[in-house]
């Protein structure tokens, strides 16, 4: 399944990159891409986990840079 | 400006006057720690508390952290007015970095501004408004002058004007009718259409150019990629050089204090953002400036190819052509009425779609007896073989014949002929001509004048139709009468003998060139409004049939690509220069916070260029 979250208020570049290499950890995502100037997320990962894993990712979002939120 | 950044520059203001105030004030020792830290917590607690919980959530090397922990040391060290003003400066920076990336955002969003909203879906004699997306195949919807298209469809009823520049830079309206194809994302000038949908919202011509020019990202061009893998490990290493810096000279050489100082400068520049930022945003820029132009780049790696053309191959007809025929001649052999010979021709041909067909219905005028064709076969690269009243009937070029074993009269004048025979003799042929684009000679002239190496003309047509059509073009190759698997074999010819380093570009009009499209370094397809194929072959896409614009594109490419590597040396430099004076001893805390925000700024706003194309009015 292949879903597009909005990120709000993604103001660091270098945090967006940090995003994407730490959702691609995860176990069952196939493709992740965050989008900085569009603040878009991309993801592409298991149908059958695939909230769980959407979850996971808007945690991630909020590790890395605590002032962005991940709308679910 | 957002309220966001009106708070911050509130803060900035008063944390600004109150850090005047402290560097005149007459105070020393703690006194003068106080009032340095009342700036400094006036602007920077944000910096410190996100530090903090940043470091909560395992981000080590986050730049709050490194930002807090250098002006921190530099209170420590009793350097309070550089640790006050470094944070002041570091503010103004990041907010100017919000406010330009706010600003990029804004005209990428204007770009975008082609979704429409809402749909008035007719439904039992009702109009409704109703979302795009909850429109099916076959409904029928209602357009009023003003309004955006919400879906492809062909329109039953009224007639229009339709601005398209929002897809492809063209002014000029176009007419609609009934029985004609309107596209989504156009305007509805003048008169209310009804229209039967034809694709569903996620399919649209809209929607397609959307997701195209959002995903472009993800193709990231060489240089993006490296600065990508670059800043992964720049951070971590300056990190590492500072705490190298910070401990080990002092062991040989003493001066704890101010080698410390230096680590602290190091701390300062660490943060790769002048580039994280100014690089993508500069190809993003280029591909956003070129669809506003009408020309979609599907990713960054194919901007930095247009680049560096070396050799572009043009399809002929449509490409270079208008792609219109007319029947020029009709030359029956003795005994044969032209009557005779056009019908023929027209019957044979009534199925097909090709643009020689088409010319030979129109010369025909009215209506065909559809009945009198029969068992109509195409014959790929040579014609179609049909029964018309009973008798097998050929109609193609000279191959076509010659494959039959008949003798062909030859030509000599310009254009394509169409051979007829039937039952086994020759009736005669049709020249039919086609005319170059009013742009084809200046499309050329400019991509030679941007030093592209080679320009060559693939078509199916005739060594005498195809070196009778070129001739006001400065080609420097031409490659006649080629099937379709000879095209290919043609681009691969070509690829092997470009110059290294150099890219090839395949223009063609989408339709029956896909193979060609993939095969080459770029392919170009143009007229693509309203053609998915064209949409889903090529990697860069003309949404008009204007040839002109790929020398465009190859400006826009060659700008945008100045600008990334501009950016990259400027940044680079700037930063490795600090590393280097604070290594020596001799970079201040005031010029490391330059080398990192103002360099990000400076980068962001040159990177900003890339989306202001120049719009040349052709």
């Amino acid at each position: 399944m292949r879903k597009v979250f909005k990120l709000t208020d993604l103001d660091c570049a270098h945090c967006a990159q940090k995003m994407e290499d730490a959702i691609a950890k995860l176990d069952g995502v196939e493709k992740v891409h965050v989008n900085f100037l569009a603040q878009k997320l991309t993801l592409v990962a298991d149908d059958a986990r695939f909230d769980e894993i959407a979850r996971q990712a808007a945690e991630i979002c909020h590790r890395v840079e605590p002032d962005c939120t991940l709308d679910i | 400006m957002s309220k966001k950044q009106k708070k911050m520059l509130a803060r900035i203001l008063a944390g600004g006057a109150l850090f005047l105030a402290a560097e005149l004030a007459p105070v020393e020792g703690v006194a003068r720690l106080l009032v340095f830290l009342v700036p400094y917590f006036v602007v920077g607690w944000d910096v410190l508390w996100r530090a903090v919980r940043n470091i909560a959530h395992g981000q080590v090397f986050d730049e709050n952290f490194l930002m807090a922990l250098a002006t921190v040391g530099a209170l420590a060290l009793g350097q309070y007015d550089e640790a006050s003003g470094v944070m002041l400066f570091y503010q103004v920076g990041e907010l100017f970095q919000s406010y330009a990336v706010g600003r990029s955002r804004q005209s990428i969003a204007a770009l975008m501004d082609i979704r429409p909203d809402s749909a008035n879906l007719e439904r039992d004699g009702e109009i409704e408004e109703v979302d795009p997306d909850d429109v099916a195949i076959g409904d029928v919807i209602v357009i009023r002058p003003g309004e955006k298209i919400p879906l492809d469809g062909q329109v039953l009823e009224g007639s229009s004007s339709i601005d398209t520049a929002a897809l492809t830079g063209e002014s000029m309206p176009r007419m609609v009718e009934p029985g004609g194809e309107v596209i989504s994302g156009c305007v509805n000038l003048t008169g209310l259409l009804r229209v039967r949908v034809s694709r569903e919202f996620g399919d649209s011509t809209v929607s397609r150019i959307l997701d195209l020019v959002e995903n472009s990202s993800e193709k990231k061009a060489r240089t993006e990629a490296f600065i990508t893998r670059f800043a992964r490990w720049y951070t971590p290493i300056v990190v590492i050089a500072a705490a190298a810096l910070a401990f080990i000279p002092p062991l040989f050489v003493g001066d704890f204090r101010g080698w410390i100082t230096s680590a602290l400068t190091f701390l300062v520049i660490s943060c790769p953002c002048a580039l994280v930022i100014s690089i993508p945003l500069s190809f993003f820029g280029g591909i956003g400036g070129a669809s506003r132009c009408g020309i979609l780049v599907k990713g960054g790696n194919y901007l930095e190819a247009l680049a560096k053309l070396d050799t572009v191959v043009f399809d002929k007809t449509g490409t270079l052509t208008r792609g219109t025929f007319e029947v020029v001649q009709v030359a029956p052999q003795p005994g044969v009425s032209q009557e005779d010979l056009l019908l023929t021709a027209a019957l044979a041909e009534q199925y097909s779609n090709h643009p020689i067909s088409q010319s030979l219905r129109r010369a025909c005028g009215g209506e065909l007896a559809a009945e009198r064709a029969r068992d109509v076969e195409e014959i790929a690269g040579r014609g179609v073989r049909a029964m018309v009243d009973g008798q097998e009937v050929l109609v193609g070029n000279a191959r076509l014949l010659e494959d039959h074993g008949l003798r062909v009269p030859g030509c000599s004048e310009a254009g394509t002929l169409v051979y007829v025979a039937r039952s086994g003799a020759c009736l005669g042929y049709i020249r039919i001509a086609d005319q170059l684009k009013p742009t084809a000679a200046e499309a050329i002239g400019r991509l030679k004048q941007l030093g592209v190496r080679r320009t060559v003309m693939l078509t199916g047509d005739s060594e005498t139709a195809a070196k009778a059509a070129a001739a006001p073009l400065a080609l420097d190759e031409i490659h006649a009468g080629l099937l379709p698997a000879d095209k290919v074999q043609h681009v691969e010819d070509l690829l092997e003998t470009k110059a290294p380093g150099g890219q090839l570009a395949f223009v063609g009009d989408g339709v029956n060139d896909a193979p060609v499209l993939s095969r080459a370094d770029v392919g170009v397809a143009m007229g693509a409004l309203g053609s998915d194929a064209a949409i889903e072959a090529a990697d860069v896409v003309l949404m008009d049939d204007d040839p002109a614009k790929i020398a465009l594109a190859v400006e826009i490419a060659r700008r945008t690509l100045r600008i990334a590597r501009q950016n990259i040396v400027f940044a680079l430099g700037v930063k490795g220069i600090f590393l280097l004076l604070g290594v020596l001893r001799m970079a201040t805390m005031w010029g490391a916070v330059f080398a990192d925000v103002g360099v990000a700024i400076i980068a962001i706003l040159n990177a900003m260029r890339a989306l202001k194309v120049p719009r040349k009015d052709t």
